[in-house]
């Protein structure tokens, strides 16, 4: 149920030095990738309409500026989002659940089953036309801050009940 | 108070039914408050919180009538005549002389009167309207005439109760208790209740809550410690609260219970000395700033070349030295103030922390309830070997009140300490700590770096990530937590029990890749001890994740503190 429809090979950085814990790695779905192109499509288009409008037509030439550093931070983001996604992982263990994002600023997470207070779910309208969601894990610290996103419907909402099922078993105290 | 009922037959006969029935309070109304109906606060609190309203509006009229006080008495040594003039503007703008010269002061008096009453009598009806409970499970509040809310908080998530005496409180024998839950804006606050019954309701919500039974058989059998309360008469009580209340003011809060021997104390000068030292730092800091900005102020002021120029100098160095040195003197005396007369002392529901001068905070922290500890000592207290020792944990306040110094007040634990209260504090607030583990905080942690020690440091060739404490800073994990080594000025030890621990990871960037480095985080509550450590080989690192993790989950099947006295026997005392 996890793995269908993912990435099957996860990117990892080359440095000898990495970070690198064995086992079964996860994947993310690639329809996340073209849902967030096309999300960050429809925003792009929308500032370069309002800069066309308020440049051209209101003759007013600062916006140039704002509207170039905004457009030049999208798809800069566009250009590493393929990569970026293929580097998101998580690994289900015995007693923790740890989930890995990056390749040049590189971080791993582990949290323990029992720590778990809650287990959120969320797609936008785009999201769910492509039949993705983002899942959200929250612990008593907010540091920690595990979000995976990318999930198929069904991966999420299977994840979803396997944490909450062990979750339970473990709980005690904060 | 608790309404009166017959006795229930059942409850003096089973002695341990499921469920259990609740207990009847007894007409006397010496009766223990945590028996699972609805009680009211105490019946002094309208009349309290109305005469504090009455208190602040007193003190913006004195405010206002302060020139008429000054033009009197002035008026009552100048020569005659002279300040006439000026009486005239007062009649006209002022209300007082209107009704004076209007003949209205007996109108007057009855309308403050009326003021008076309606503010106490809608004070009554909100006391009236706000009511308690405390059951087997949880502890519950509903208040309010119009918009009603309901707040119940489960017992086994209590992080800690806290006992507020405020000063005027005090003196009619009256405190604020507060039951912490976990979470922001999770608090449970009952103000006001009578001294003696917010002990009662505190050592019962902590009995509740710790899983014991113990706490229900003591209280069907009536012979709770706590239930000394007798049908006094109001007046008598009311004298004798007050008696309490200045008794407390000489002698300390709050420790009847508590064997003297195992209080840690902190005596007054070195609380003065450690805090003064801090201002000095604080001190320091704002020259700094002062020097800075006469640094480009007195250049632009002489450069204009005027006369007065020497003036304007002037101006700004007092003008801006002035409230700088107000500044750390009243960030010194505000630290100072809170801390004075410390004490900590275990009990058998926690930990239970005591300071104040003026408005007395009593906390208790029940086991498993501290997510990390940090001992740490300032390079200005080494000479003297003090240390001071803050804690995470829940505050259960709203992110506002998290910001305030009271607040940060709620993290430290010894505000300064010598090493055995150090030892002694550590022993109370890490009970489960075995002993094994406490050379790693006292010879290689404290005073470390020691040769062959088991940290795990930052590497040499990332020293320049902390240039003054690269040897010592790194951590060690045990079966029982994480424990980390940093900083050389500023030495702290921080211990992370790994049955709280809330995560772990680790961090890379492209630099850390390149020296085959990373950094560690482990994860907490909110609060002033922070889990990382940086420069760590990678390797040690990844073995670490996976170790750290491993025990974390054996921690966690080993600990019980949640409900700490689940299985202790029925004859345990308070």
């Amino acid at each position: 149920m996890l793995d269908e429809g993912t990435y099957d090979k996860l990117r990892e950085p080359r440095g000898a030095g990495r970070i690198d814990l064995d086992g079964r790695w996860h994947q993310i779905s690639p329809r996340y990738v073209v849902s967030q192109f096309l999300q960050n499509g429809i925003f792009l288009a929308l500032v370069v309409i309002a800069a066309l409008i308020v440049g051209l037509a209101l003759d007013q030439h600062w916006i140039w500026i704002p509207a170039g550093i905004i457009t030049v931070m999208i798809l800069i983001t566009l250009v590493i989002l393929p990569r970026q996604a293929k580097a998101i992982g998580f690994m289900l263990r015995a007693d923790d659940i740890v989930f890995r994002k990056g390749i040049l600023w590189q971080r791993i997470i582990a949290v323990p089953y029992g720590r778990m207070q809650l287990v959120d779910i969320t797609h936008g309208p785009l999201d769910r036309a492509f039949g993705v969601s983002q899942l959200k894990m929250v612990t008593a610290a907010a540091t920690t801050g595990v979000q995976i996103p990318g999930l198929t419907q069904a991966a999420a909402e299977a994840l979803r009940d396997t944490l909450i099922d062990v979750a339970e078993t473990r709980r005690t105290g904060l | 108070m608790s309404t009166p009922q017959p006795p229930d037959p059942y409850a003096a006969q089973s002695p341990e039914p499921t469920p259990l029935p609740p207990v009847p309070p007894s007409p006397a109304g010496n009766e223990s408050l945590a028996d699972g109906e609805w009680h009211r606060l105490h019946p002094l609190t309208p009349l309290f919180k109305g005469g504090l309203v009455l208190i602040i509006v007193a003190g913006i009229v004195l405010n206002s009538f302060r020139d008429r006080l000054i033009y009197w008495a002035v008026n009552l040594f100048a020569p005659p005549g002279e300040l006439e003039d000026d009486a005239v503007d007062y009649a006209a703008a002022d209300p007082v002389d209107w009704i004076l010269a209007n003949n209205l002061i007996l109108v007057a008096l009855l309308v403050v009167l009326g003021v008076l009453i309606v503010l106490i009598a809608a004070f009554w009806l909100v006391w009236r309207f706000q009511e308690f409970r405390i059951s087997d499970d949880h502890v519950e509040v509903r208040k309010g005439i119009i918009f009603r809310s309901q707040r119940r908080a489960p017992l086994d998530r209590v992080q800690g109760v806290n006992l507020t005496r405020p000063f005027p409180a005090r003196l009619i024998g009256m405190a604020k208790l507060e039951v912490v839950g976990a979470g922001t804006d999770a608090n449970v606050p009952l103000e006001y209740l009578s001294t003696t019954k917010a002990e009662t309701v505190r050592a019962d919500i902590l009995r509740l809550a710790s899983g014991a039974r113990a706490a229900r058989e003591a209280r069907q059998h009536g012979d709770s410690p706590q239930t000394r309360m007798t049908a006094a008469t109001v007046r008598s009580q009311l004298v004798g609260s007050m008696n309490g209340g200045v008794n407390e003011l000489i002698g300390g809060v709050d420790l009847n219970d508590v064997a003297p021997e195992s209080v840690v104390k902190i005596p007054t000068g070195r609380l003065v000395g450690s805090q003064l030292l801090a201002g000095v730092l604080w001190l320091g800091f704002f020259l700094v700033i002062f020097a800075v900005t006469l640094a480009f102020t007195v250049p632009a002021i002489l450069a204009d070349g005027d006369p007065d120029a020497g003036f304007g100098v002037l101006a700004v160095v007092l003008g801006t030295g002035i409230p700088f040195l107000i500044a750390a003197v009243a960030i010194t005396w505000a630290q100072i103030s809170k801390s004075l007369r410390y004490s900590i002392a275990p009990t058998s529901d926690g930990v239970r922390i005591t300071y104040g001068l003026f408005t007395t905070v009593t906390e208790t922290i029940p086991p498993g309830r501290i997510f990390a500890v940090e001992v740490s000592q300032s390079f200005l207290w080494r000479p003297f070997g003090w240390w001071s020792i803050k804690i995470n944990r829940m505050s259960g306040k709203s992110v506002a009140q998290q910001q305030s110094s009271s607040a940060q007040q709620f993290n430290i634990v010894l505000p300064v300490g010598k090493s055995e209260d150090v030892e002694r504090v550590l022993g109370l607030i890490l009970p489960d700590m075995p002993a094994e583990d406490l050379p790693l905080v006292w010879e290689h942690g404290i005073f470390g770096p020691r040769q062959g020690d088991p940290y795990s440091v930052l590497q040499k060739r990332g020293w320049w990530r902390r240039p003054l404490s690269w040897k010592r800073h790194g951590f060690v994990v045990t079966e029982f937590g994480v424990i980390m080594r940093r900083g050389n000025v500023w030495r702290k030890l921080a211990v992370f029990p790994l049955a709280r621990m809330q995560g772990v990871s680790a961090g890379q960037g492209p630099v850390d890749r390149v020296q085959h480095v990373a950094a560690l985080k482990v994860h907490s509550v909110a609060g002033p001890v922070l889990g990382d450590v940086v420069g760590i080989e990678s390797t040690v690192l990844t073995g670490a994740v996976d170790d750290i993790s491993r025990r974390a989950a054996a921690a966690v099947s080993r600990d019980h503190s949640h409900r700490w006295a689940e299985d202790a026997e029925p004859e345990r005392s308070a």
